[in-house]
């Protein structure tokens, strides 16, 4: 074999085995890691709740995976699973709003950009939103408010903490200001949440924009940021029309906020759920009983009860 | 000729009228000095202008509208509230660093009645948008009001907001600031008030911007204004990958009072006076004032609790979406 044939076969092999792996990553098979580059197996990856073995980066996950890494297996029940999305406005830009919906059901399976429901964490019962960004970018329309505000509802008439992993682009174009009210909406059942005194923590994933950081994901209590993930009000492509600069790289990160002071500490993936757990347990002793002493009641008095509870 | 030296910001669709109206001077002063009677030809010509302002703006598109509620001689925030109001004295500052200009409060009295007062600030002329903001309030402007608002509260004044916004401010400084914790903080604060809250509507309803003084018992809307989840320019942009489509988006968007209305987001639509709020911003204020005394006390004979009780109700019906439970 000539040095030339040589080459000529290693390209050959080295293209085939190219195209392969390519077969094999849209087979879901493999995983590239969008950050480093390095392959790895999708089940190795899924085993570590999608965060890359190489190089730390957190990858999407949907709002199916995200129950699995959060909720006790077998404890999960949804709430108002049959709420799906109408048309309101007969709205049609370069394609009619009904296709798109009809698009994502069809790709997601799932009827809308959220989940909500309950279960248990650790053993600790919780009222769990979660939005899924492959569902038209985890925008907010009718359906995204609505099931997060019965959630909030839910929560603050049995006493629960509520917790709201974030992923979205922001308000829903398609459904004009019906989008922007819920914003307003969902705001007005944290608030009847915190009057009872109820713990609610929103964790902000890659990405949480515009109306939703507007409104419930920086309403927490206490609020977490999983690393590296944008998390803004304007989109950074506006912010550099207006101003005619690129910003610094780190604009709208996690890291970026927890230094401007907006959120209260960057969680791993890997210890999310563990660090939820802690943060509502430790939390508990001031819960009330009931919702009728919620509304009355004072923390010493609810401090009072959780002694007792201790004897007991 | 007078007329267009009053009224240098002419819409393309006020031209028409506008130049019937010049006509109509023009004669008049002809007429005046060559001492001819033509009163009738004026009371004819004058019923013709009548006939052309009802057309054009009873049959506005959203784009229109939309001009209309940007329209530089559009009555502001200020305008309106010194013209409704008495013993009005602007405060100042978020007591956190900053005083935003683009988004202006104070105290004063409606009717006899101690009121807080905010809104939007644009500018009258480019110097003056400038230093405003073109109306862009920054955190700092949401937290000045939100100091106001508890304010209010605590010393029992109801609360009025004016909103007049192309958006809230899209910089640098803004998110180092906080702009989504900002307006995020006054949506929940303001259904936690004890005091009545009307909002009002009485240009460009701009997105979150807006909405961050816009939680209230009462959303009215002057019958010109718009109000929007984004600009019809950015919509276009994102969803139509084309700026040029905004007129299309601003239809699409469903923008105006009326839309707005059929919605179930806006209670009351405020009629502006024939030509625009522009064109008689004194009749416009009187009719603001007369629909904010009217609802104020109507908000009064109920209790802080069931007040804060149908505010929530308000905001918590609104939204379309199918049940699925069974077809
Ligand atoms: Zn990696």
């Amino acid at each position: 074999m000539s040095l030339f044939d040589w080459f000529a076969n290693r390209e050959k092999s080295e293209t085939a085995n190219q195209q392969h792996q390519e077969r094999e990553i849209a087979d879901g098979l493999w995983t590239k890691c969008p950050s480093c580059g390095v392959l790895a197996y999708t089940k190795d990856l899924q085993v570590n709740q999608m965060v890359c073995l190489e190089c730390d980066h957190h990858l999407g996950v949907d709002s199916n995976e995200r129950i699995r890494q959060l909720i006790d297996a077998k404890t999960w029940k949804p709430l108002n699973e049959n709420i799906q999305p109408v048309d309101p406005l007969n709205f049609r830009d370069r394609k009619p709003y009904k296709d798109r919906l009809r698009e994502y059901q069809g790709k997601t399976k799932l009827k809308d950009a959220v989940q909500t429901g309950t279960g248990l964490l650790d053993g600790l019962p919780v009222a769990l939103g979660v939005m899924d960004f492959q569902f038209m970018g985890g925008s907010m329309g009718s359906v995204v408010g609505e099931k997060l505000c019965r959630l909030i509802e839910y929560g603050t008439n049995e006493c629960l903490t509520v917790i709201i992993v974030c992923a979205s682009g922001g308000a829903r174009m398609q459904e004009g200001m019906l989008s922007l009210m819920q914003m307003a909406k969902i705001s007005g059942a944290l608030e009847r949440h915190r009057q009872a005194r109820l713990l609610y923590i929103p964790v902000l994933t890659h990405p949480t924009m515009g109306g939703v950081t507007a409104s419930f994901a920086m309403l927490g209590d206490l609020i977490l940021a999983e690393p590296k993930a944008a998390i803004g009000f304007a989109g950074r492509r506006v912010i550099e029309q207006t101003l005619r600069e690129k910003l610094p790289d780190d604009f709208q990160t996690s890291e970026y906020l927890l230094q401007h002071g907006f959120v209260d500490a960057i969680v791993s993936r890997i210890h999310l759920k563990r660090t939820l757990a802690q943060l509502i347990s430790i939390h508990q002793p001031f819960y009330p009983i009931n919702a009728g002493v919620a509304l009355e009641g004072n923390l010493s008095m609810n401090h009072e009860q959780f002694v007792v509870h201790k004897e007991n | 000729m007078p007329a267009t030296k009053n009224r240098p910001f002419l819409l393309d669709f006020e031209k028409p009228l506008n130049e019937l109206e010049s006509k109509i001077e023009q004669i008049r002063e002809l007429a005046q000095e060559n001492n001819v009677d033509v009163s009738r030809e004026i009371r004819d010509l004058e019923a013709k202008a009548e006939q052309l302002r009802e057309e054009i703006f009873s049959t506005l598109s959203p784009s229109q509208r939309l001009k209309l509620a940007r329209h530089p001689r559009r009555p502001s925030t200020l305008d309106y509230i010194q013209a409704i109001s008495d013993d009005w004295l602007e405060l100042h500052g978020d007591r956190g660093g900053y005083d935003d200009p683009a988004l202006v409060g104070g105290v004063g009295r409606l009717g006899g009645m101690p009121v807080v007062m905010m809104g939007h600030q644009k500018g009258r002329d480019t110097k003056d948008n400038v230093a405003r903001n073109f109306g862009m309030a920054s955190p700092g402007g949401y937290r000045k009001a939100i100091r106001l608002m508890e304010h209010a509260n605590r010393f029992r004044m109801p609360i009025l907001t004016f909103i007049d916004t192309p958006g809230a401010w899209a910089g640098v400084e803004a998110e180092e600031l906080g702009q989504g914790e900002a307006i995020a903080y006054n949506l929940r604060e303001m259904f936690s008030f004890d005091v009545p809250i009307l909002c009002t509507v009485i240009g460009e309803g701009g997105s979150g911007g807006a909405l961050g003084i816009g939680v209230g018992d009462r959303l009215l809307m002057f019958e010109h204004a718009v109000y929007t989840v984004a600009t019809p320019e950015a919509c276009a942009a994102i969803l139509w990958k084309d700026a040029g489509k905004a007129p299309q988006a601003a239809a699409a968007l469903k923008i105006t009072a009326r839309d707005l209305k059929d919605l179930g987001i806006l209670d009351i639509i405020l009629p502006e006076p024939s030509s625009g709020a522009h064109a008689d911003p004194l009749g416009a204020a009187g009719i603001l004032k007369e629909a904010l005394e009217q609802n104020l006390e109507t908000l009064l004979t109920l209790t802080p609790q069931q007040r804060k009780d149908l505010r929530y109700q308000k905001f918590r019906q609104i939204g379309k979406f199918d049940l699925g439970n069974g077809e």
